[in-house]
């Protein structure tokens, strides 16, 4: 990938972060989210790993988002417009974040391979979604059903609790 | 009290709802197939077929005015069609005739006689109501005009497509 | 400057072209012959004869009279553009102004970029003609699809009027429902063919024979007999699911002028409304393509020769080139005209109805389909 792409997609995506946090229209935070999403498949794109790219924007940007926005819409909002930002709250995040960006930078540089280059991927003799599938459905077998199976409970539950709120 | 609908028993081919499907495909298909090969008769093809032959005499086109079998302007001025007009389509000036016509003591002539055919909703009333029988709706009907200005019929306009009506009332005639 | 060295401007300068090629060649001008096909179509289904005079504009150069053509009217498409071109731009004063200005942009371009990964022709010039040979092909469509449902949402929720609101909420209900059932009626084709690449998967059909019609590589075995029975099922779940995702008739509740005025677009006039229209249009050309490509072995002649990288710059390769990409637009053409011929046969649903069917009967239909195809593959060799 060209680094000006990498650049370039990178940068639009941290400023659509950035928007997510500061705009105060819940609709152009989802909106904003939908764009970094975007901008992150490019990435994944960029480093030959398509298949994660498209499936970021099936997934996320198509269906997920597409239901939050949904759900934005059909409420009233205007509260939420006129809210100001609250001083401690502000700094509660700061705080956190700081924090975070403290407790990555330890974890970095006590790491011994983040300090020299990753040296550059060679060309795979299958194709990523080959290799997904293949990584799936042999190595990581039982995880995968595992997952398969704690999914289909929780959307039963889902299931269940609403029907019994009806009532 | 509540009425239920009797839903009729489907049969599974209806349930599938694809055989239907297929049928109404069936359907459109034909007429579009007679459309292709010309068997649908179409409806009349207005610029190049006109349907001017068979107008009836009672068709309400264009209001015009018209002469008598002397020539002479049946419209008195009277007003009364600009009156009754419900779209105040009509708007007339009254004015005398000439002092050496012959009837210059006895009637009246509209100076000015405006038909503002964008208004004109062809209903005949100016018609119904005329006492002199002056004024007809003929049967045009295809009244056009590239601004607002052309959409209204003068005068002149109106005597040249009503032409001359004999034989309805007579007017003021010394002679008869 | 050494990064400048590194840009394939060859590579680049190929997609362009390609790019241009396919958009402003092939798709906008089917897509404003097929609005002109779609009124000229349903006139005769009902009878009518429907726009047969709006010939090509040559008096404007000195000419006696327009050129007419065949029927007479091809002409509309342009006078349609320039009407759309030269209409007042209105944007009603309690719109939220950026989203209704986004909306008709978003709408666009999704359905013009999932043509990008469609092989719509075999080499030609020493290229390929397909703008972007991913290996997620089909993924990346279904993709696409999803975010064009931005468009229309979008343009319901800053029209901030209800009918328009109302068909968005439709709109985006309906798309997530059948993106299901099109997902997984395309699994037995791409379990067959064993490939997400979309030139990989017409590379199969010339090899096996069109999917939908198994004899045309000229002979047929008890597997590909047996296969055609989930493949017509996933086939007729596919289109259903793609009249679904293009808000077509008998599914365009989105936009059923009946109960929502126009549905999502009615606050829209001019050169947006028109966005709208090229991007309903152009949404339904790439399904069609979708099928073409999945089902009816894309720019493939059956009994024809096929261009190799080589043989594609010599004169036959050329022409023999142009054929495959006329093939392919005309099974294209095909599916677009089933596409109109459908919507002026049925009735439109209600949505009950219509997510009765999406989840009820088309999402189960095709994860069944799913094992027995599955099931052929494994027992019948």
């Amino acid at each position: 990938m060209s680094p000006i792409l990498f650049w370039a997609f990178s940068a639009l995506m941290l400023a659509f972060g950035v928007s997510v946090i500061l705009n105060r229209d819940p609709v152009a935070s989802a909106l904003s989210l939908v764009a970094s999403f975007l901008c992150l498949a490019a990435l994944f794109v960029g480093l030959d790993a398509f298949f994660i790219g498209v499936i970021q924007v099936l997934v996320y940007a198509g269906a997920v988002m597409v239901l939050f926005l949904f759900i934005i819409m059909l409420l009233d909002l205007k509260a939420e417009k006129r809210r100001s930002f609250n001083k401690f709250a502000l700094l509660g995040g700061a705080a956190v974040t700081a924090l975070f960006v403290a407790g990555l930078l330890k974890v970095i540089s006590a790491f011994p391979a983040g300090a020299k280059p990753f040296p550059a991927l060679g060309v795979a003799s299958v194709d990523d979604v080959r290799q997904v599938g293949l990584a799936i459905f042999t190595r990581f077998n039982l995880p995968f059903q595992t997952v398969g199976v704690l999914v289909l409970v929780a959307s039963i539950g889902v299931i269940v609790l609403s029907r019994r709120q009806l009532k | 009290m509540a009425y239920t609908v009797r839903r009729p028993n489907l049969t599974f081919w209806e349930k599938l709802y694809l055989p239907n499907i297929v049928a109404g495909l069936a359907i459109t298909f034909n007429h579009l197939k007679k459309m292709l090969k010309g068997e649908t008769k179409v409806v009349m093809q207005y610029p190049e077929e006109k349907w001017d032959a068979q107008l009836p005499e009672y068709y309400r086109g264009a209001p015009t005015l018209v002469t008598d079998e002397h020539g002479r302007e049946r419209c008195v001025s009277c007003q009364l069609c600009e009156f009754i007009c419900p779209p105040r389509a009509i708007k007339i000036t009254p004015g005398s005739l000439p002092t050496d016509s012959k009837f210059a003591k006895v009637e009246k002539a509209p100076q000015a006689f405006d038909i503002d055919m964008s208004r004109c909703i062809y209903c005949g009333l100016c018609e119904e109501v005329c006492p002199e029988q002056a004024i007809y709706l003929r049967k045009d009907y295809a009244v056009t005009g590239e601004s607002r200005a052309d959409m209204v019929h003068h005068k002149a306009k109106l005597y040249e497509l009503g032409g001359s009506m004999p034989g309805l009332v007579h007017k003021w005639n010394p002679d008869k | 400057m050494d990064f400048l060295n590194d840009i394939p401007w060859m590579l680049i300068a190929a997609s362009i072209a390609k790019t241009l090629f396919l958009i402003f060649g092939v798709v906008l001008p089917i897509v404003s012959y097929t609005v002109y096909a779609e009124r000229r179509v349903s006139a005769l289904i009902q009878d009518r004869l429907g726009p047969n005079r709006t010939g090509f504009p040559i008096s404007l150069f000195g000419f006696e009279k327009d050129l007419q053509l065949f029927l007479g009217g091809l002409g509309q498409p342009i006078a349609d553009a320039v009407k759309f071109l030269l209409k007042e731009e209105f944007t009603p004063a309690h719109v939220n102004k950026f989203y209704f200005w986004l909306a008709p942009v978003l709408a666009m371009v999704p359905a013009l970029s999932t043509l990008a990964v469609l092989p719509f022709g075999n080499y030609l010039f020493g290229q390929k003609m397909v703008v972007a040979d991913v290996n997620v092909g089909i993924l990346y469509v279904f993709a696409i699809a999803s975010i064009g449902v931005y468009g229309i949402v979008l343009a319901g929720w800053s029209s901030n009027s209800k009918y328009p609101f109302l068909g968005s909420i439709r709109a985006s209900s309906q798309m997530i429902s059948y993106e299901l059932s099109l997902g997984l009626s395309a699994v037995p084709v791409l379990l067959i063919i064993g490939n997400l690449n979309l030139s990989q998967a017409i590379q199969y059909q010339i090899e096996n024979g069109w999917l939908l019609l198994p004899f045309t590589d000229g002979n047929l075995t008890l597997r590909e007999l047996l296969l055609w029975i989930p493949v017509l099922i996933s086939f007729i779940i596919f289109t259903i699911s793609m009249f679904a995702e293009t808000n077509r008739l008998p599914f365009d509740l989105p936009e059923s002028e009946t109960e929502l005025v126009a549905g999502y677009h009615t606050e829209y006039s001019a050169m947006k409304f028109a966005l709208f229209f090229l991007g309903e249009y152009a949404a339904m050309i790439a399904g069609s393509s979708v099928i073409v490509v999945l089902f009816l072995g894309g720019w493939h002649i059956p009994f024809l020769p096929i261009n190799t990288l080589e043989s594609s710059t010599t004169p036959a390769g050329i022409a023999l080139g142009f054929l495959h990409i006329t093939a392919f637009f005309a099974k294209v053409v095909g599916i677009l005209l089933f596409f109109i011929w459908v919507r002026w046969t049925l009735p439109r649903f209600r949505f009950d109805q219509l997510m009765k069917l999406g989840w009820l009967y088309l999402f189960e239909i095709a994860l069944v389909n799913i094992f027995i195809t599955a099931a052929i593959l494994a027992l019948v060799k």
